[in-house]
C-alpha cells in the first residue's frame, strides 16, 4: 500500500516536471530565437524561415552594426538619463503622496483619494496630443527633459499599492517620535521610509524599466533622432521604410538583446522585492 | 491655522469667505480685494508679500495673455478669422493678418480657467488668514509669526508640501488634457475642421448622437460601437482570468513538495519578462504572419492574424494566447510570493481532516489567493480594457471587416476602444471629435468599475487595521 502510494507521488512528480518542461521550453524559445537572431550574421538580416539555414554563421556582426551604423549608443545615453532622472521623481512623488495620504489625516483626504483613483484610469495615451501641445506651449518639445517630466508627472496617481504598505506600519512608532521632539519630515526620513525598503525598490524598478519600454509617447514628443529613447530608435529601425524590417531585424534583435540584459539582471537581483511590492499593497484585512 | 468653517447656531456650516466679510475687521476686508493687505498690516511681511507677487503676477497674466481666451471660451466663440490676407477699407491696402486658431484658443482657455481657479484658491487663503488673524487679535493672542506658520508646515500641515509638487505634475500632465479631451467631445474637430486652416466649433451633443444613433442600420456607429465594447470586455476577462489562473497553476506546481530545482523553473519563466513588450509582440507578429514561420514549419497556409472568418474568431484567440505568453510571468511571480506565504497550519488542519489535493486547492489555496489579489485583479482588468500595446502591435486592431465594421466608423474586428480612439486620432482624415467621445466612455466605465470595487475591498475598509 505505502509502495503503491509511493509510486503514485513518483509518477505525479514526473508528470509536473513533463509539464513544467514542456511550458518552460514554450516560454523560453521565443528568446531563444532572440538571441540567436542576434547573434546570426548570414544567411540574411531579417527574417528567416527555415531554423537551421545551410549557410548559416554567428558572431557579433550585428552588434558591430548596431554600434557603428546606428546612433544606438547616443539612444541608450539618452535612455539612460530619462530612466534614472525619472525614476528617481517618480519615486519621491509616489513615497510622498502615499506618506501623505496614509500617515497623515486631514479633511480633503478620502475625496482626494477618490480623485487620483479616478484619474487613474484614464489611459495616459489618449490625452497626448494635449500633452504634446501643453509641452509646446512651455517650447519643451523634442526635449528629453519633456519626456521625464511626462514619465513623472503622473506619480501621484500609483500611490495604491504603497500607501497600502504605509498603513501596516503601527502608529504607536510614530506617535513615540514625535513625543521625542521629532516633526514629520523626520518621521518621515528615519521611520517610515527604513521600513519600506520592499516598497521603494519595487517603485524604483518599475518606473526605471518603464521608459525602456514606451515607444508611443516618445514618438508623439520627440521628432530628433539624436534624442529617441532606445525602444523608439528599435522600433523606428524595422519600421521606418518598407524594406527597413529586411534590412535590419538582426540588428534589431541585438538592440533588444542589449535592453533584454539590461533589464534581466536588474530584475533578477531585485525579484524578491518586486513580489514583496506587488503582493504588500494587497496582503491585509 | 486650520481653515475650518465655522458652525452658526444652526448646526449649519458656514461659507469662511462671507463670514470674513461679515464679521471681519476693515483690514479684512481690504485683503479682499489687495491681496496680503490682512497679512502686511498684521506684520505677516513676508507671507503678505507673498500674496502681493502672486495677484500682480495673476493680474498681469490675465491681462495680456489669459484674459483673452477665458473670454473666448465663456463666449462660445472658438475663433472667426482665418489667417490670410484681408482687405483693410481705411488704408486700401490688403494686410497679411494671423487669425484665429480654435485648437490654441481652447488649449490656452483651459490652461487660463485652471489658474484662474488656482488663483482663486490662494485668494480663499489670504482672506480666511487675514480673519484668522482678527480672530486671534479678538481674543487677546498674538498673531502666529513666520516660526509659528513654519512650525505647523512641518508638522500638523506636512502633507502641504508634500502634496504640493505632485499634485501640480498631475495638475499638467493630467487633469488639463483630461479637461481639454472632454471638451474636444463637444466640437467639430476633425480632418474637415483643421486649425490654422480652417477652424472648428463647438456642436454640442452632435458627437454623441452619432456615436449612439442607429441610423447607420447594423454597420453603423451604434452598433459597432457596442460589438467593439462587447470584444473589450470579452478580451479583458480573458485576458486577466487566463493570466491569472495560469499563473497560479504554474506556481502550485513549482512549489509542490518534491520538486527540485524550484529556482531555476521559476527564472526560466521569468525571464521572459526582460523583453521588453513591444519586442515580443513585434516578434509574435512576424512568426503568426501568412507567411511567416509557423506556417513555413507547419506547412500549413493559416491566417493566424488575419482570418476575418467567423468574426475573426482566430486572430482573436491568437492575441489572448499571445497575451498569455507575454502575461503569465508576471502573475506567476505575484502568487508564488503569496502562495509562500499562506499559514501552513491551514493546510496540515485540512490533511488532518482527510482532505485531499483538489479540495485544499479549492477549499484553501484559491480564497486565499482570491480575497488578497482582489484590488490586483481590479488593476489588472482596467488595464486590459485599456492595453493598446498587445492589440495595436499584433493585428494592429484588424482584419478589416466591411460586413459587421462598416459605415464610416474606422473600426476593426480585434479594435478595442483605445485601439479604436487612436486609429480615430492617428488617421490621415482623423476624427478627434468622435475620437473623446470614445476616451469619455473608456473613463466612465473604468473608474465606475474600480471605485465601487476599490471602496468595497476590505483594503479600502479597514486602511488602520494594522496601525
Amino acid at each position: 500500500m505505502r509502495k503503491l502510494k509511493r509510486l503514485g507521488r513518483s509518477a505525479s512528480d514526473i508528470l509536473t516536471y513533463v509539464v513544467l518542461a514542456v511550458l518552460g521550453i514554450l516560454w523560453v524559445l521565443p528568446i531563444v530565437y532572440l538571441v540567436y537572431t542576434a547573434f546570426r550574421v548570414t544567411p540574411s538580416t531579417g527574417i528567416i524561415n527555415t531554423l537551421f539555414p545551410k549557410d548559416l554563421r554567428l558572431g557579433f556582426g550585428n552588434f558591430t552594426r548596431l554600434f557603428q551604423d546606428t546612433i544606438f549608443s547616443r539612444w541608450l545615453g539618452n535612455t539612460l538619463l530619462v530612466s534614472f532622472s525619472s525614476c528617481a521623481l517618480t519615486t519621491a512623488f509616489v513615497l510622498m503622496v502615499s506618506y501623505a495620504l496614509s500617515r497623515m489625516r486631514f479633511r480633503l483626504r478620502k475625496p482626494l483619494m477618490n480623485v487620483l483613483l479616478v484619474l487613474g484610469m484614464f489611459p495616459g495615451f489618449m490625452s497626448m496630443i494635449a500633452v504634446y501641445f501643453i509641452l509646446k506651449a512651455m517650447s519643451l518639445t523634442n526635449s528629453l527633459f519633456a519626456l521625464i517630466l511626462v514619465y513623472s508627472g503622473s506619480a501621484a496617481l500609483s500611490y495604491y499599492i504603497c500607501k497600502g504598505f504605509f498603513d501596516t506600519v503601527p502608529k504607536a512608532m510614530e506617535e513615540a517620535a514625535i513625543l521625542d521632539g521629532a516633526n514629520q519630515p523626520m518621521v518621515f526620513w528615519k521611520i517610515i521610509l527604513p521600513m519600506a525598503k520592499p516598497i521603494i525598490v519595487y517603485t524604483v524598478l518599475t518606473s526605471f524599466i518603464s521608459p525602456w519600454c514606451d515607444f508611443i509617447f516618445v514618438n508623439t514628443i520627440i521628432s530628433d533622432r539624436n534624442k529617441y529613447t532606445v525602444s523608439l530608435g528599435l522600433y523606428k529601425m524595422i519600421n521606418a521604410e518598407k524594406n527597413s524590417f529586411n534590412d535590419n531585424f538582426t540588428v534589431f534583435c541585438a538592440g533588444a538583446f542589449i535592453v533584454g540584459a539590461i533589464i534581466v539582471t536588474l530584475f533578477m537581483s531585485m525579484q524578491r522585492y518586486y513580489v514583496e511590492g506587488v503582493t504588500s499593497g494587497a496582503v491585509k484585512g | 491655522m486650520e481653515e475650518k468653517a465655522e458652525k452658526n447656531p444652526m448646526g449649519t456650516r458656514k461659507n469662511g469667505v462671507i463670514l470674513a466679510f461679515k464679521n471681519g475687521s476693515a483690514v479684512t476686508r481690504l485683503s479682499f480685494l489687495f491681496m496680503g493687505f490682512g497679512q502686511i498690516a498684521r506684520g505677516q511681511i513676508a507671507k503678505g508679500v507673498g500674496y502681493m507677487v502672486l495677484q500682480a503676477l495673476f493680474t498681469l497674466y490675465t491681462l495680456f495673455f489669459g484674459g483673452r481666451y477665458i473670454l473666448h471660451l465663456f463666449s462660445g466663440d472658438l475663433g472667426s478669422r482665418l489667417s490670410g490676407e484681408h482687405w483693410n477699407e481705411e488704408l486700401q491696402i490688403f494686410e497679411k493678418i494671423k487669425g484665429d486658431n480654435s485648437f490654441l484658443i481652447l488649449l490656452y482657455g483651459v490652461i487660463s480657467i485652471v489658474l484662474a481657479l488656482l488663483f482663486v484658491f490662494v485668494w480663499r487663503m489670504n482672506v480666511k488668514g487675514s480673519y484668522e488673524n482678527d480672530k486671534r487679535l479678538f481674543s487677546g493672542h498674538k498673531v502666529a509669526t513666520l516660526q509659528d506658520d513654519l512650525h505647523e508646515l512641518f508638522n500638523r500641515k506636512f502633507y502641504t508640501l508634500l502634496l504640493a509638487l505632485p499634485l501640480l505634475g498631475l495638475l499638467i500632465f493630467t487633469v488639463m488634457p483630461l479637461l481639454f479631451m472632454v471638451l474636444i467631445a463637444f466640437t467639430n474637430y476633425d480632418y474637415a475642421h483643421m486649425p490654422p486652416g480652417r477652424l472648428f466649433d463647438w456642436v454640442g451633443f452632435a458627437n454623441f448622437k452619432t456615436m449612439f444613433s442607429l441610423s447607420g442600420g447594423t454597420s453603423g456607429f451604434a452598433f459597432v460601437f457596442l460589438r467593439v465594447l462587447l470584444w473589450t470586455f470579452v478580451w479583458a476577462f480573458f485576458a486577466t482570468f487566463t493570466n491569472y489562473f495560469l499563473g497560479l497553476i504554474i506556481a502550485l506546481l513549482i512549489h509542490k513538495k518534491g520538486i527540485k530545482l524550484k529556482a531555476l523553473w521559476r527564472t526560466l519563466f521569468v525571464v521572459a519578462i526582460a523583453i521588453p513588450q513591444f519586442v515580443t509582440l513585434l516578434l509574435m507578429q512576424k512568426i503568426l504572419d501568412g507567411d511567416g514561420i509557423l506556417n513555413k514549419l507547419l506547412g500549413t497556409n493559416i491566417l493566424w492574424l488575419t482570418d476575418q472568418r467567423y468574426f475573426s474568431i482566430l486572430p482573436r484567440l491568437m492575441i489572448i494566447l499571445v497575451n498569455i505568453w507575454i502575461g503569465v510571468p508576471y502573475t506567476l511571480l505575484m502568487s508564488s510570493g503569496i502562495l509562500m506565504n499562506i499559514p501552513t497550519d491551514y493546510y496540515e488542519a485540512a490533511r488532518i481532516d482527510g482532505a485531499n489535493a483538489v479540495r485544499i486547492f479549492f477549499a484553501i489555496t484559491m480564497p486565499y489567493m482570491l480575497h488578497i489579489t482582489t484590488p490586483y485583479l481590479i488593476t489588472q482588468f482596467v488595464g486590459n480594457i485599456n492595453n493598446f500595446n498587445v492589440i495595436w502591435l499584433l493585428t494592429g486592431g484588424g482584419p478589416v471587416d466591411n460586413v459587421y465594421y462598416g459605415g464610416g466608423t474606422q473600426a476593426q474586428s480585434t479594435d478595442l476602444l483605445v485601439t479604436w480612439l487612436y486609429r480615430l486620432t492617428t488617421d490621415r482624415n482623423p476624427t478627434y471629435n468622435v475620437a473623446s467621445v470614445i476616451g469619455i466612455v473608456i473613463f466612465v466605465i473604468c473608474s465606475v468599475l474600480s471605485l465601487i470595487t476599490f471602496n468595497r475591498t476590505s483594503a479600502a475598509k479597514n486602511e488602520g487595521a494594522f496601525q
